[in-house]
């Protein structure tokens, strides 16, 4: 059996070699090569308008698993401050390319939902701890913070504690508390507990 | 039985055949003996609490081998891991689910106090939602620092000491 | 089993049943909606997001040696797993995978392959409690106690232990670790022959698991299904045989494939990974070599106590190294480890700080979570609880 390690470097040649190329040749203008970083997996820059489209065009070169949807914010050192970074592979064959999509709070992402169901849960995600929006996702709804919490936690200028940010530390402890203990009714003014 | 009890609560007092006690001491010896404590399960820390009712542990040598699944049946919870945000409205709709006496202990780190989280997502501990009868420090605590919060409840269960709910509602 | 028995009418009308989050059967914090047909399944949405405890968020906030501690806590069944998968990625990231010593390499195989036991013991346990057997449930974490008990000797910590750290390990092996793991190896085989034969061939299990939850190899993979819920599909995807680390190549052990699909494939796939890791484990601990535990670098890892006292150089690093940590390069860096749920993916983006600018997991069992909307339909709702039981899900790192 051949080296494993050889069989990913040749994988990754071919990426570099054939499919780099169309996948440029054919988004003009909207695909962007960067050189890998330290994982080696080779990457691209992608117009948001374009992601389908690329999409589309990977899974025809024999990308068939969406491996995973992440966002990442860079505020604020660059300006279109948010990424949302698709990982691309090829199964049962080794080859990874990593997509990544420069957008800002304002750009509609077209979901690949629709060719792979696993990116809809994901793009959920992305769209609760970010606020970057989808276009065309049948359920763009918050999954992991409550319905109506206010803001998107992964952003780099939510506070860490969230709204417990604002809590001032010298209030004493029990009104220092985020959910009040007791829900009972307050008696409306002027009426004593025991008078109702 | 006798040797355990502390000397103002005697529950039984073995005069020649006789048997005198009183009702409400009788309950609490009653209650302390039969905790059934909750399937509660969040996070790492419900992990060991199956650990608990598994062979080596064995809470039924303590009487409370009979884990609940339904709250209108159980009387012990145990908050097993972090409480997140989303969750508060749940805990507290079960919490209100369990017929008095009931008892909260708060199993863990997280759920005593927040633990290593402190963020936007996890409420510093369980007793800002819940009333919380003993807390258990580790993360996860182990099964042995549990079943020693068990006795300690059940001690104070049988003094009188923790009511269940009773006494702040009543 | 199910669809096919009833033929549904399209003009009843559908009860909407909430299941969960607190429920015996999801297996921690699930919310499933179902529209239901009698007792039949058509519609399942999952809600999850009720154990979300912010672990990036708060990961990146903490510098790279401290964020090892909250990733900890997510798949609390796999917890050195996540220690495992998060360094490898920033050793990747700092480019010092090659240099990382083999002891340390390898007393990870060891440490990894006894968690997945160990997982897969909880797996098989509650699984089988969740379709009515209770035996499983007391042998298996038997076993697991044996494992927990080697991991408390080796790291100071029945769950959640933080031992694997970026440039090795938090500090050198016991000097029983050999004879514990060696005992452990003489022990376990047999009684977890046990437990399979109690449970593979029971016929009330084969009743209730088999052709349940089916699923084909392409659906899975667009539903990004990896691990177990994918190899029962036919494809052999394993990240240690595909992608391998930590030298993994080296080991000699087979990749379990079932082609069914089902639940009970899913439960009998976890056994024949049992007995693959017990054959890894055996071959690492046989070529467990002696040496250093951490990667010779001052800039990297804590100076030994000892010479703190001594050195002022050695004082100054460590002063450093707990006021400040280490830089990473910037850059963005993915890197996969297969957990006991299938691929467990890191990617990290340093900005070149001492902090994380992100820490994303790719959690497998959030895909396989989502994947309930697929598997669910056309059975009754005594089978949710056969199905969500075989995909596994760990809410800790589900919501994260």
């Amino acid at each position: 059996m051949a080296n494993q390690s050889e069989l990913i470097a040749q994988a990754r040649e071919k990426v570099n070699a054939d499919v780099l190329p169309a996948l440029l040749g054919a988004f003009a203008g909207k695909v962007e090569q960067i050189p890998p970083s330290r994982d080696e997996i080779p990457q691209v820059f992608c117009k948001p308008e374009a992601i389908a489209g690329v999409a589309h065009f990977l899974d025809e070169q024999g990308f068939n698993m969406l491996v995973d949807v992440a966002g990442a914010d860079y505020y604020p050192k660059r300006d279109p401050r948010f990424e949302v970074i698709y990982h691309f592979r090829q199964l049962p064959g080794l080859g990874m390319i990593r997509v990544r999509v420069r957008c800002t709070e304002k750009d509609q992402v077209p979901t690949l939902s629709v060719r792979w169901p696993g990116a809809n849960a994901a793009e959920r995600e992305v769209y609760d701890q970010f606020g970057i929006k989808f276009k065309g996702h049948p359920n763009l709804t918050r999954i992991l913070n409550p319905d109506d919490w206010e803001g998107h936690p992964l952003r780099r200028d939510y506070p860490l504690r969230g709204p417990r940010a604002l809590i001032n530390l010298e209030m004493p402890a029990d009104e220092n508390r985020y959910h009040a203990f007791v829900d009972e009714e307050q008696p409306a003014p002027g009426q004593t507990k025991e008078g109702k | 039985m006798t040797a355990q009890m502390p000397a103002q609560n005697e529950v039984f007092r073995d005069d020649g055949g006789f048997v005198t006690t009183t009702v409400d001491s009788f309950l609490r010896w009653a209650q302390s003996n039969s905790i059934w404590p909750l399937t509660f399960g969040l996070a790492c820390c419900a992990i060991e609490m199956m650990n608990l009712v598994a062979p080596r542990y064995d809470i039924a040598r303590f009487g409370s081998e009979a884990l609940r699944a339904s709250p209108r049946q159980a009387d012990l919870m145990f908050v097993s891991g972090r409480l997140c945000n989303k969750m508060v409205p749940v805990i507290r709709q079960v919490y209100q689910q369990m017929p008095e006496p009931k008892w909260v202990v708060a199993f863990g780190a997280c759920a005593s106090s927040g633990g290593v989280f402190d963020n936007y997502a996890v409420v510093q501990g369980v007793d800002n939602v819940l009333p919380v009868d003993i807390y258990v420090p580790g993360c996860p605590p182990t099964p042995e620092a549990v079943i020693d919060a068990v006795e300690k409840l059940r001690v104070h269960i049988r003094q009188g000491d923790l009511k269940g709910g009773l006494a702040r509602n009543g | 089993m199910a669809g096919d028995m009833h033929v549904i009418s399209e003009h009843q009308d559908r009860m909407t049943l909430s299941i969960g989050p607190h429920h015996p059967a999801t297996h921690g914090v699930l919310r499933v909606v179902l529209e239901l047909e009698g007792e039949i399944i058509q519609k399942a949405q999952p809600e999850i997001g009720f154990l979300h405890t912010g672990i990036e968020k708060t990961a990146e906030s903490l510098n790279w040696q401290q964020a090892n501690v909250v990733l900890d806590r997510m798949d609390y069944l796999n917890s050195l797993g996540n220690n495992c998968g998060f360094c490898l990625t920033v050793e990747k990231a700092l480019g010092i995978t090659d240099r990382i010593p083999d002891r340390a390499t390898v007393a990870r195989v060891i440490l990894l392959e006894l968690q997945r036991i160990a997982s897969h013991m909880v797996f098989l346990s509650t699984g089988g409690l969740d379709v009515g057997a209770t035996t499983p449930y007391f042998w298996g974490f038997d076993v697991r106690e044996h494992i927990l008990d080697i991991f408390e000797e080796t790291c100071g910590n029945r769950m959640n232990p933080s031992y694997i750290r970026i440039g090795g390990l938090a500090q050198d092996l016991p000097a029983n670790f050999k004879e514990m793991v060696d005992a452990f190896l003489k022990w376990a085989p047999e009684r977890i022959k046990e437990i399979k034969d109690l449970v593979l061939h029971n016929p009330i299990f084969i009743d209730r698991t088999r052709n349940v939850g089916k699923m084909d190899m392409n659906t899975a993979l667009s539903y990004g299904l990896t691990g177990h819920n994918l190899r029962v599909t036919g494809s052999d995807f394993d990240v240690r045989k595909y992608y391998p680390y930590m030298g993994y190549e080296n080991y000699d052990f087979k990749v379990p494939v079932y082609t069914n699909g089902d639940m009970w494939d899913r439960t009998a796939i976890r056994f024949d990974e049992v007995d693959e890791s017990l054959k890894i484990i055996r071959q690492a601990l046989d070529n467990l070599p002696d040496g250093p535990h951490v990667i010779d670098d001052r800039k990297l890892v804590l100076p030994p106590k000892a010479e703190v006292k001594q050195s002022m150089e050695a004082l100054i690093h460590h002063f450093k190294l707990v006021q400040y940590g280490f830089d990473v390069p910037a850059g963005e860096t993915y890197h996969a480890t297969e957990s006991p749920r299938g691929e467990l993916g890191f990617f990290v983006v340093s900005d070149g700080g001492n902090k994380p600018a992100r820490v994303r997991v790719r959690p497998p069992a959030f895909y396989a979570t989502h994947a309930l909307p697929a598997l669910l339909p056309g059975h009754f709702i005594s089978d949710m609880i056969v199905i969500i039981a075989g995909i596994d899900p760990i809410f800790g790192e589900v919501d994260r």
